[in-house]
């Protein structure tokens, strides 16, 4: 067993830090307050490989494999979880599936030029009434000679209004429930195919988050990632790589405060010496890193698993529902940290906070991972370890 | 002479040394009393120059004077010194940093098989080997290094030393080496001067005013540049405000700009980086002025103010114009 | 053309540096180790005359313990074509002549047209290599340059170096040396692919007898480091905004002697 990165990994590690630092950290504050897509530094992730990591250099991407992604992406969350959040998408929910279960003439026209970083790409599998019951699928395909003609609606779907591509999860057979459910893409442009309402969130506000709206649209037959029916496999197991990518940003939100709260620990004085002095403090630190390494090497594994092939499902779920809850917990011992500082907006580990919650939330809650977890234990399979 | 300290003389380009050599000068004067010389490569130096360098105190010039000198080439350079030390033997060679003098040292070190020690703060003789002192690691340590063999070849950081005192009437010999002049391989094509601030050099300057980050956007510079114009001060940013845009390069204080060692430094909307401090922090007395209470320049400043700048200011050209009027 | 740059490995400038047991050296133990940003400014120029010729090769050069492996794979990864690595325990004193023959050894037998060197590495800052390296093999030199452009027989270089007040403009005959200055160019990050793809590339050892180097002691020796003396304590100046600032200035001007 190591604990070492490879040497790739370290270079990785270190662009992606150098780039987080001098292009990302200037802005992250700004873009969180006004909301605002960062287009600019995204395109430069994009050209940078960062978009594509888990997608072979045959179809763009640079095949770095998961524990790269994840030590990559850890870096980026660690300065701003909307940026990571853009790229967990692209690499894990929709690139990943695509190069999967894709036909080589889909992945040249819907893989490259997302892996490539030129475009982003979209996972639209929830809908108002399908959130963590996502067998419960409302929208529509229905076959139409080489056509399909798709009507519905998709929610809270993350780079909904920026992706070019949208993966989008259909009932073609209602009777058979989530065995018949089908995947597609849809590209932007695409007739019938509208961006609704674009969401005002707690957190990852510079990501955005958009109901995609689909009226008698009709895409053509080759569009169809797989099989028909074949739709729910292909959705969780995107989900299940998602999942470490999400463990992962959790893992970088959690790291910034930590760090921002050792600094602070520091230099604030209270009581004639500086607060880190205070043995209560101490505790609040030791507890941070403790919880940050376990929920790194918990995430780590699981990228280990995919990497070598094995099966990951519960890897990834124990990753992510640590690792969010790590987040969560850690951005607010941060606060406390910081005393009132911490609530004011100027001060970094507010924003951590408010991002944090949602790594509970998306690619499963916190209860559905400990459903997955259970489950699987019931089986007798213990995730690998 | 054998064993006299050459001081290489850095010039205004216009026939007059800089007045960093009286502190070249006063340094090699005190760690070899009557052995001091002035080597001076130029194309033209004027009499009042000359003069300038014997009340500084070196008892000796040695001027080679060819046009070939000028614009500087460092291959022309180390070529002629390199002559002229192996008739002479000094013991030391001695060069104020600049840019020339950077360049030129080290290669004439290298031609003649002898170590350099660049940038130095500190000398003193142990026994017959000199050791210096010079700061590495960003400025975080001070390095100690002495020399296998002579001549002992440095470069002395400007305003770091004391300078001599001039004296009136005392006179250097003035020799005229015979010179086989070098030819160079590179052709000089043209000179872009800078525009003009009208202020001091940031390197050779007495006094520095540094702005950072907090001075919010370039057209905020004017008020630094009143001020610097008020007490004749340098004005110099941070990496993040020459990042930004905000200042050219040429401004930039700190590890991958200059660094300066004034007699002053006056910090505005400066966080401290340790880039910067690397580039500030030998300077004599620090003054900070920053909004926020925490940033690390006030680990390292002598007076610091928790204000808003903008407030600062125009109140301190102010009071700085009231007191220089007095 | 063939281009060589060569690079030095660094303790990041954010690392605290402790002295070693031997107060001569550092303690190397927990130093986050990067390319002195300098010479990332020489790689970067050496890949975009590569690029704009659309031809030649580029070669990183560095001298140092195994350590500096990673340098010159970070190196490779931003575009270099291949590494020489000039790794032997007869180096490890090292000044920056010794650094220089060992480089210049390395020159003669890569013959290239352009060596582009940093201007200083930013752990020692001594800044002398370039200078050094030129006398050595006898080449022209311009230091601290912002631009530079090869024509279009690849004859020359014409190069200009920040001086005070100024640019002063060269026409250097190749072959020659420059030192990079921060402005030449912004230097890219190594891409993904750039550093998966590096794995693949040569990273040549090369000992000091391969150069018909002997050893020799260095020139410059360190006696010792030492600690910078504490900083007397500051003062904050407390008030309003004009009271303080006339306690400023009374206080630079009567007790400080600054002004």
């Amino acid at each position: 067993m190591t604990f070492d990165l490879t040497s790739e990994q370290q270079l990785i590690r270190a662009t992606a830090r150098e780039f987080a630092e001098t292009q990302i950290r200037p802005i992250a504050a700004e873009i969180d307050r006004d909301s605002r897509f960062p287009h600019e530094t995204v395109k430069r992730m994009g050209e940078l490989g960062l978009m594509g990591m888990v997608i072979p250099e045959r179809w763009g991407g640079s095949g770095a494999g998961a524990q790269a992604y994840v030590v990559a992406l850890e870096e980026i969350a660690r300065v701003c979880a909307s940026h990571a959040v853009v790229m967990s998408v692209n690499n894990s929910l929709y690139g990943d599936p695509i190069a999967r279960f894709g036909t080589d003439a889909q992945r040249e026209r819907f893989l490259a030029p997302v892996a490539s970083g030129h475009a982003h790409g979209c996972f639209a599998l929830t809908e108002p009434q399908a959130g963590s019951d996502a067998t419960n699928q409302a929208t529509l395909a229905v076959r139409d000679g080489d056509h399909y003609v798709l009507n519905g609606r998709k929610r809270f779907i993350t780079t909904g209004r920026e992706a070019s591509f949208a993966l989008v999860f259909c009932q073609t057979d209602r009777e058979k429930g989530h065995r018949g459910i089908t995947a597609f893409v849809v590209e932007k442009g695409t007739r019938g195919f509208t961006v609704g309402k674009t969401e005002d969130k707690l957190g990852i506000r510079a990501s955005d988050t958009a109901e995609l709206v689909f009226d008698d649209c009709r895409i053509p037959a080759q569009s169809r990632i797989g099989e028909e029916g074949q739709g729910f496999k292909i959705a969780m197991t995107a989900i299940d790589g998602g999942r470490i990518g999400i463990a992962a940003q959790a893992v970088g939100i959690a790291t910034g405060a930590y760090e921002r709260s050792v600094a602070y620990a520091r230099e604030r004085k209270a009581f004639g010496v500086i607060i880190g002095e205070h043995q209560m403090v101490q505790w609040i630190l030791a507890d941070m890193a403790v919880a940050i390494d376990g929920a790194r090497l918990l995430t780590r594994k699981a990228a280990a698993l995919k990497d070598a092939g094995r099966p990951y499902r519960t890897a990834a779920a124990m990753a992510k529902l640590f690792a969010a809850e790590t987040a969560m917990k850690v951005t607010t011992d941060a606060i406390q940290v910081h005393g009132g500082y911490g609530f004011i907006r100027e001060y970094e580990v507010e924003r951590a906070f408010r991002d944090a919650k949602i790594t509970q939330l998306y690619e499963g809650t916190s209860q559905i991972q400990k459903l997955v977890v259970a489950r699987h234990l019931l089986r007798g399979d213990h995730g690998g370890a | 002479m054998p064993n006299a300290f050459w001081c290489i003389v850095e010039d205004d380009r216009n026939g007059s040394p800089k007045k960093v050599m009286a502190e070249v000068i006063g340094e090699a004067a005190r760690l070899a009393p009557g052995r001091v010389e002035a080597v001076w490569l130029t194309d033209k130096a004027s009499e009042a120059g000359l003069k300038q360098l014997g009340e500084w105190g070196a008892a000796r010039v040695l001027l080679l004077e060819n046009a070939v000198f000028v614009p500087y080439r460092s291959e022309v350079w180390a070529a002629a010194a390199a002559d002229l030390a192996a008739k002479e033997s000094p013991a030391a060679i001695f060069a104020p940093v600049t840019s020339r003098q950077r360049e030129f040292v080290a290669r004439l070190a290298a031609r003649l098989g002898v170590g350099l020690s660049a940038d130095s703060v500190r000398f003193a003789m142990d026994g017959d080997k000199l050791v210096a002192t010079r700061p590495v690691y960003a400025g975080k340590l001070l390095s100690r290094v002495t020399w296998a063999k002579s001549p002992w070849v440095a470069t002395l950081r400007p305003n770091v030393f004391r300078p001599a005192d001039a004296q009136p009437g005392k006179t250097a010999s003035v020799e005229r080496p015979s010179l086989t002049a070098p030819g160079a391989q590179m052709k000089f094509v043209e000179r872009r001067e800078e525009v003009s601030t009208g202020l001091p050099e940031l390197t050779e300057a007495e006094t520095v005013i540094s702005g950072g980050r907090g001075m919010k956007g370039p057209e905020n510079y004017v008020i630094l540049e009143e001020l610097g114009r008020v007490i004749g001060a340098a004005v110099g940013a941070s990496r993040a405000a020459v990042d930004a845009g905000w200042r050219p390069h040429r401004f930039q204080i700190g590890q991958t700009g200059r660094t300066i060692s004034p007699k002053l430094y006056l910090g505005f909307g400066v966080s401290g980086a340790i880039q910067h401090l690397a580039g500030m922090r030998t300077s004599k007395v620090i003054v900070a002025v920053n909004k926020d209470p925490e940033a690390p320049i006030f680990k390292i400043a002598d007076f610091g103010i928790v204000a808003d700048l903008f407030e600062v200011v125009p109140e301190l050209t102010k009071e700085f114009k009231k007191l220089l009027e007095k | 053309m063939k281009i060589l740059v060569t690079i030095k490995q660094v303790p990041d400038t954010a690392t605290q540096v402790k002295i070693a047991a031997d107060g001569k050296t550092i303690d190397t133990t927990g130093i986050t180790w990067i390319v002195s940003p300098y010479d990332e400014f020489a790689v970067e120029e050496a890949l975009r005359i590569k690029e704009k010729r659309g031809q030649g090769e580029v070669v990183a050069v560095s001298l140092g313990p195994d350590r500096v492996k990673e340098a010159l794979r970070s190196s490779l990864a931003m575009g270099c074509d291949r590494a020489i690595h000039l790794n032997d325990a007869a180096w490890s004193a090292a000044d920056t002549l010794a650094t220089a023959k060992a480089l210049a050894a390395v020159i003669k037998q890569e013959a290239p047209q352009l060596v582009l060197c940093g201007r200083q590495a930013i752990d020692d800052d001594m800044g002398a290599v370039t200078a050094q390296l030129a006398e050595l093999l006898g080449w022209p030199c311009a230091y601290w340059i912002m631009e530079a452009a090869i024509d279009a027989d690849g004859k020359t270089v014409r190069a200009a170096r920040q001086v005070e007040g100024g640019l002063e403009v060269f026409d250097l005959p190749l072959p020659a040396v420059l030192a990079a200055q921060k402005g030449l160019n912004e230097p890219r990050y190594p891409t993904l692919k750039g550093i998966m793809g590096a794995k693949k590339k040569e990273i040549k050892d090369v000992k000091a007898a391969d150069l018909g180097i002997a050893s020799e002691p260095s020139q410059l020796s360190i006696v010792g480091l030492e600690a910078l003396p504490p900083r007397p304590a500051g003062r904050i100046i407390q008030g309003d905004v004009p009271t303080a600032v006339k306690e400023l200035v009374r206080a630079l001007r009567e007790d400080a002697k600054a002004i």
